[in-house]
């Protein structure tokens, strides 16, 4: 088990750093570099001086070379300047984390508390009409478009109703106190709550499905174990495992969830920061955030085996590697 | 079950007989085919309505829906009902093209993974698993945001006014494939083990062969499903690339780029945010329902038992 998650380990890193040869490739391919930024910020720049400066910073060098040195300096911890923000590319993303931890944090807990009681339900009474009820409404959650619902949501609350703020943030509004913060919250929070909300609530019903169907939970009722003891004592427990593992395993489509509602409400988080650096060709800053990111996606992949080996030690990883 | 007895029957038939039976299926597919005609009709909408879908007209801004203009006017005073339609034709045709390039690739890797097995087998996986456990969306973005002419690419090519949808279109098929992938390479594990495939090897023919000839045909099933299914996802990430800002660029309408308008007149007009939004979410949904009849329809024994 222990040799497993290390080779799992060892793989994330070199997936890792892949994709960071892939993304620093990337970057260097979108429109303009650090050079022809200087020169629309200063006129008096000749084609020669540009040349010196190419020279000077390394960027006539082959991409191997500039990605070395890049990737050295990034070991020593020197991630560079943020172009947009002035600020070391740490000090723009620190704020950023904690914002989008707050939002994606809130809508998780939202989304599983209103999953599970749904999709033990759809479970405990499958095949009626209750369950194609549950059904339908997770389908139509996974159906709509995530954007779509956060237009619709700023239409009604905050354009028609007015009273919901449509984006933004109190401190930029110059408001504080608790209050004000969470009503800056509540749209962006229930989207991404409904967007995941159907997978959960479809996830946790198959599992429970599944889970009633086993022996121990027929011995369980044989024993006289009332339904709640059964349902909720024995089957949930057993049905958790997969749901776990799927759901941290859907870590990067939080992450571009994340993306889409933070856009679209102007919301200060992870999401919206690498939207804009990578619209406004702040080449540090997109390259530690998008690395950022994959780095968490895979965390989320290794964290979703650990869970899987150590809640269910019957599964033997070394095996079936798959 | 009887009608399964039932003799005399081509295979195709039965399928058509099971799909009729899905009710969802079927009317998503009806509403798909609606759909596509209006698309495809919007140039004839266009001269009936005796208005033109791209012209300003500035003195007939934010109308509402009138016998002219059914859906009302967007701030330049062009007619919505029109450029929903004519995003249509973009949106769907990305969508079907797309996903018909993203099947080709999962198709390829999928039967090479699955009949080849071992280490080509698990190198292919491994690759597949690595694209979808990556952050998709946010490197979607970086791709659509390159500069093209610094891939070498001459200028014509790269200012070309389409050239922002064969780019979407390329994007989004590097991230639909890898679902078919999966089904294909599951299905080939099965199908190579079949007496008619082991036959053939042993009749000494080779991987290509085989694999074009007798293992292909045999996942026409899973090959149609896993499109369908794609198909929608894929329209709903060319929608959101879109309304970044990224996909599709006006003045070609596309439903994801119609929501980006909306979202800026939001507080003067917003019940424009309302119609391309049920467009996309209409599609998807049918496409997914689609999907789900089609997998009971061409392979009901696998889905009964997946179901309960």
């Amino acid at each position: 088990m222990a040799r497993f998650l290390f080779s799992r380990f060892v793989q994330c890193l070199i997936v890792l750093l892949v994709m960071s040869f892939v993304i620093y490739g990337l970057i260097g391919l979108m429109p303009g570099d650090p050079i022809d930024l200087m020169i629309t910020a200063d006129p008096n720049l000749t084609a020669i001086d540009a040349s010196h400066l190419r020279e000077l910073y390394g960027l006539d060098r082959p991409i191997i070379q500039r990605y070395g040195h890049w990737l050295l300096s990034v070991i020593n911890g020197d991630l560079g300047y943020s172009r947009l923000h002035a600020l070391p590319v740490l000090e723009v993303m620190g704020p950023a984390i904690l914002n989008t931890i707050i939002l994606l944090g809130l809508s998780f807990a939202l989304a599983l508390l209103i999953a599970l009681p749904l999709g033990i339900i759809a479970a405990m009474r499958a095949h009626t009409s209750l369950d194609y009820g549950i059904n339908m409404l997770a389908f139509a959650g996974i159906s709509i478009p995530q954007f779509w619902l956060a237009l619709l949501l700023i239409v009604v609350f905050a354009v028609v109703l007015g009273w919901l703020p449509a984006g933004g943030t109190a401190a930029a509004a110059g408001m504080s106190g608790f209050w004000e913060n969470g009503r800056y919250l509540v749209l962006p929070v229930i989207s991404l709550t409904i967007a995941s909300l159907g997978t959960h609530t479809r996830y946790i019903r198959a599992s429970m499905m599944e889970a009633l169907r086993q022996d121990y939970i027929r011995t369980a009722r044989a024993k006289g174990s009332s339904e709640g003891q059964v349902v909720i004592g024995h089957a949930l427990r057993n049905a958790m495992i997969p749901v776990v593992t799927v759901i941290a395993l859907d870590f990067g489509y939080l992450f571009s969830g994340a993306l889409i509602t933070e856009t679209i409400f102007s919301y200060p988080g992870m999401g919206k920061l690498i939207f804009d650096s990578i619209m406004g060709n702040d080449f540090n800053l997109a390259l530690i955030a998008l690395l950022f990111a994959t780095a968490l996606t895979l965390c989320g992949n290794f964290l979703a085996d650990v869970a899987y080996a150590a809640l269910d030690r019957r599964i033997s990883l070394v095996e079936s590697s798959k | 079950m009887i009608r399964g007895v039932t003799t005399g029957r081509a295979p195709a038939q039965m399928v058509w007989r099971r799909l009729c039976r899905h009710n969802l299926a079927v009317s998503s597919a009806l509403v798909l085919m609606i759909l596509a005609i209006a698309a495809l009709l919007a140039p004839v909408f266009e001269m009936g309505m005796g208005l033109d879908a791209n012209a300003a007209d500035l003195f007939n801004r934010f109308q509402a829906p009138s016998a002219t203009h059914p859906l009302g006017t967007d701030e330049l005073g062009r007619d919505l009902f029109l450029r929903l339609l004519y995003g249509g034709r973009v949106s769907l045709f990305v969508g079907l093209v797309a996903a018909a390039f993203a099947t080709v690739i999962g198709t390829t890797v999928g039967l090479i993974a699955g009949y080849f097995g071992g280490r080509t087998d698990a190198i292919l996986m491994r690759l597949t698993d690595g694209v979808i456990s990556l952050p998709l969306l946010p490197l979607l973005i970086v791709l659509a945001a390159i500069d093209l002419s610094k891939l070498g690419l001459p200028a014509p090519v790269t200012e070309l006014e389409s050239a922002s949808l064969y780019r979407i279109i390329f994007i989004v098929s590097l991230a639909g494939w890898t679902t078919v992938a999966r089904l294909v390479r599951a299905s080939t594990l099965s199908i190579k083990q079949r007496t008619f495939v082991i036959a053939a090897v042993a009749q000494g023919g080779g991987p290509l062969r085989i694999m074009r000839i007798h293992i292909l045909p045999n996942l026409a099933s899973p090959i149609i499903v896993a499109t369908t299914m794609a198909a929608g996802n894929i329209i709903l990430l060319e929608s959101v690339l879109s309304f970044l800002g990224l996909g599709i660029q006006p003045p070609i309408p596309s439903w994801g780029n119609l929501l980006t308008n909306a979202q800026e007149m939001i507080w003067e007009a917003p019940y424009q945010a309302v119609y391309p939004g049920i467009l996309i979410f209409t599609t998807v949904i049918a496409f997914n329902f689609l999907g789900d009849g089609l997998q009971d329809a061409l392979d009901p024994r696998a889905t009964q038992d997946f179901r309960d």
